[in-house]
């Protein structure tokens, strides 16, 4: 029932599903595909059409190859387990509590700051000559010079599964909370709280299996996430051997073309390791699950859960707060005089750092802003397009939508974005802006989605109803009621995007090829020059991007509605 | 034509079992009271005269309001004003903003103002055009949502238990304000509830849901 007079927008939602799956999935598949066939040695671009498997041949005799993917597949799943299991424990032992609902408010600013700045930012707090040893040294450990310490990039990926860890469990902990209202958890407590379970197994036993269920395509996103990232892998990652995919980027930005072929095949590589990452997790699953009914089967009321209640709230605490202190670091170095170890500030500020900085910084400033500003503008409008079609034909696209807009964060991105380079060479639009937004569009729309519709369809629906029989058309409906209801949620979302999108790096590098640089590819390469003043300022930049987004979305709705009671965030 | 409401074999179905089966005719300025326990499936009635039926029930018949058949016709041109149990203010407005939306845009210019200046007055809320609804009381925001709905210029009421969250105190003030609204505008009512005193204010008939 489209409103006559609204054929252009008619036309705007009918196609925006269409359009949406077809950003969600469209490159997934044209870029794996584009990695399949030169990594079979298909590449008429470059002149070689004979099929042959030489390619995965030079892959396997490359060295290090082999622990490389070793390293990929345990840091990666064991990040995931250990931030699950910290999520898991956290939730289970601390919903309900005041301490749960002011943690909540921490969650999207943590989520915003890209991963890049967040990894500089725990460097800076943990290297041996780093803010941390400072505030022990020389009083506690003796030290008047920084100790001979791997600290960071130590050959067995501990800091960098930290970094990880870190970051995962802000985006595991948003995902649980959107899932809770769906479940019964709070009479589910009172009910196992009367049978005499402790309060961490009595959630755990009940409402923890429904909650997973939500979340499990999260889950196996900060798998693939995990066992594939680059940026976090070349700040804090070991480096002989480097982990996969670190060694796969490297292959790929190599000036001999001819490497193209092994980069294909070793994407493949790659996302058999993902894919094996997943299949292991299958099993954990299922052993948990089997521990759970042998739990509950037996009986036991675990009543005495103090240590796991003191025990999840420090490791969800030491995870923000390193965040949080790394971030503060990043500030501190940005405006850093002279700084000799161990003093724990310096003996000066100075803002020479940024006047270093600030010519080579406009160009891959603007091009973060107009590249995030146009992915996030074409994001929202997509979600709010397809939502709002939802609601008036009524159909909801069910667990096949939440799917698909799934399906760019399951799949590597070293493993297609490659092959959507190579696709875009094809094309002729390679390394060109409209490529870089496009290639941004498709991680920033399964963000958005995601952040958006949950308030969306919480919408009570009896406002459109209200509207309908005061003569509102569907548009005016919308126009007039429904989005500026909703404005706060949908700028949270775009702030969300922007966030994504200034984060992004291993598609900016390939589809940039280096000559679109963002301040994250400027930072991120900054990393092995390890001037941590520069890096201070581009990292700053980083998160300060987002956070502007989030302030903005916080500023605006407060002002258009300052005397709107009810219009007010509801914290 | 027939002027007011005519339910012409109205039956409505949840996953094949019926609900409920209607044949009336309500003049203008009359009620017809459904009543029943919740589950009863009596809101899916307004629902489906709304335009606003959850897909999952599936209903036949129709519905002729001053001779046309309202069911062929998207929500918005119905001319179906709704109340619900909430008053269902428009938060990000102001009172007279509220009103102002309802308002056709037949009405132009400074008249606008003045109709919704009118209507609060009428309805005891004289001053209230700026004020934010969040700040008024119950009975004064279910006033204001009767206002608001008929400003609209409808040319049928559907009540769904409108009166149920009120104060005791306040229930048999407002019940009145709006049958005596209704009867003014002529206008013909279909009303839902489960409180025998909604059913006998109103008049009228009576269909009883079990």
């Amino acid at each position: 029932m489209v409103a006559s007079g609204g054929v252009c927008s008619g036309m705007i939602l009918r196609l925006a599903p269409a359009l949406a799956i077809a950003i969600l999935i469209g490159p997934v598949v044209c870029g794996l595909l584009a990695t399949i066939l030169p990594a079979f040695g298909y590449l008429p671009a470059l002149g070689e059409e004979a099929l042959s498997f030489r390619h995965f041949e030079s892959v396997r005799r490359s060295p290090g190859i082999g622990p490389a993917a070793f390293l990929s597949l345990y840091t990666g799943l064991l990040t995931t387990f250990i931030a699950l299991g910290i999520v898991m424990f956290f939730v289970s032992a601390w919903h309900g509590t005041r301490f749960f609902s002011r943690l909540q408010h921490f969650i999207s600013p943590l989520l915003s700051v890209p991963h890049a700045a967040a990894a500089f930012g725990l460097a800076f707090l943990i290297a041996p000559s780093g803010f941390l040893m400072r505030l022990l040294s020389p009083g506690i450990t003796g030290l008047t010079r920084p100790p001979d310490l791997l600290i960071l990039q130590d050959p067995m990926g501990l800091t960098m599964m930290a970094g990880l860890i870190a970051k995962e469990i802000p985006f595991l902990l948003l995902v649980t909370l959107a899932a809770l209202p769906q479940t019964p958890a709070s009479r589910a407590r009172q009910v196992a709280g009367s049978f005499g379970y402790g309060r961490t197994a009595g959630f755990l036993l009940t409402t923890w299996p429904l909650v997973y269920r939500q979340i499990r395509l999260a889950v196996f996103a900060v798998i693939a996430y995990s066992t594939s990232v680059v940026d976090v892998a070349l700040i804090l990652g070991p480096s002989s051997p480097s982990t996969l995919a670190v060694q796969l980027t490297q292959w790929m930005n190599d000036p001999d073309i001819g490497m193209r072929f092994a980069a294909s095949a070793g994407a493949l590589l790659q996302l058999g390791v993902t894919l094996g990452a997943m299949l292991l997790w299958l099993g954990v699953e299922r052993v948990a699950a089997a521990v759970a009914r042998f739990a509950r089967r037996r009986g036991t009321r675990f009543q005495k859960d103090r240590i796991v209640r003191a025990a999840s709230a420090s490791a969800i605490l030491i995870a923000t707060l390193s965040i949080a202190s790394g971030l503060g670091i990043l500030a501190i170095w940005s405006v850093a005089g002279f700084w000799a170890f161990p003093e724990a500030l310096p003996r000066s500020f100075t803002l020479s750092n940024w006047d270093r900085a600030l010519p080579s910084l406009g160009r891959p400033l603007g091009i973060t802003l107009i590249t995030g500003l146009a992915a996030t503008l074409t994001a929202i409008i997509l979600a709010l397009a397809c939502l709002e079609r939802e609601f008036r034909t009524g159909r909801t696209g069910g667990s096949k939508a939440l799917l698909f807009v799934y399906i760019p964060l399951l799949v590597p991105q070293v493993s297609f974005v490659f092959g959507l380079q190579i696709f875009f060479l094809v094309l002729g639009a390679d390394a060109s802006w409209g490529a870089l937004y496009f290639v941004h569009l498709i991680f920033v729309l399964p963000y958005v989605f995601l952040s958006l519709s949950d308030p969306w369809r919480a919408w009570d629906k009896r406002y459109a109803s209200v509207a309908h029989g005061l003569g509102a058309s569907d548009n005016r409906t919308f126009w007039r009621i429904r989005l500026p209801m909703l404005l706060r949620p949908a700028l949270v979302a775009a702030g969300v995007g922007f966030a994504v999108s200034v984060g992004q790096y291993l598609p900016t590098l390939l589809i940039g090829a280096g000559r679109l640089p963002t301040i994250t590819t400027e930072a991120v390469a900054l990393a092995a020059g390890g001037d941590r003043r520069v890096i201070g300022v581009y990292a700053f930049l980083q998160m300060i991007l987002p956070f502007l987004g989030f302030v903005l979305a916080a500023a605006i709705p407060a002002a258009l509605f300052k005397n709107r009671q009810d219009m007010k965030a509801n914290v | 034509m027939t002027s007011g409401l005519v339910l012409n074999a109205i039956s409505i179905n949840l996953a094949g079992t019926p609900l409920l089966h209607v044949d009336a005719e309500i003049k203008p300025g009359e009620t017809l009271t459904l009543m029943g326990p919740s589950g009863s499936g009596k809101s899916s009635l307004l629902a489906y005269l709304g335009g606003f039926l959850d897909p999952a029930f599936s209903a036949t018949g129709a519905a002729y309001l001053d001779g046309r058949d309202i069911t062929q016709l998207p929500a918005h041109a119905r001319k179906t004003g709704i109340l619900f149990q909430d008053p269902l203010l428009f938060p990000h407005m102001s009172v007279g903003g509220n009103l102002l939306f309802a308002l056709p845009a037949s009405a132009k210019g400074a008249e606008r103002r003045e109709r919704a200046e009118s209507a609060l007055e009428e309805a005891g809320l004289g001053g209230f055009f700026e004020r934010d609804p969040a700040t008024l009381s119950g009975g004064q925001k279910a006033r204001v949502a009767l206002m608001r709905v008929l400003l609209a210029e409808p040319a049928a009421l559907l009540l769904d238990e409108p009166f149920s969250k009120l104060d005791t105190s306040r229930r048999d003030q407002i019940r009145e304000f709006v049958f005596t609204e209704a009867r003014d505008k002529n206008l013909p009512v279909v009303l839902v509830t489960h409180d025998q005193a909604d059913a006998q204010a109103a008049g009228g008939l009576i269909i009883e849901l079990e």
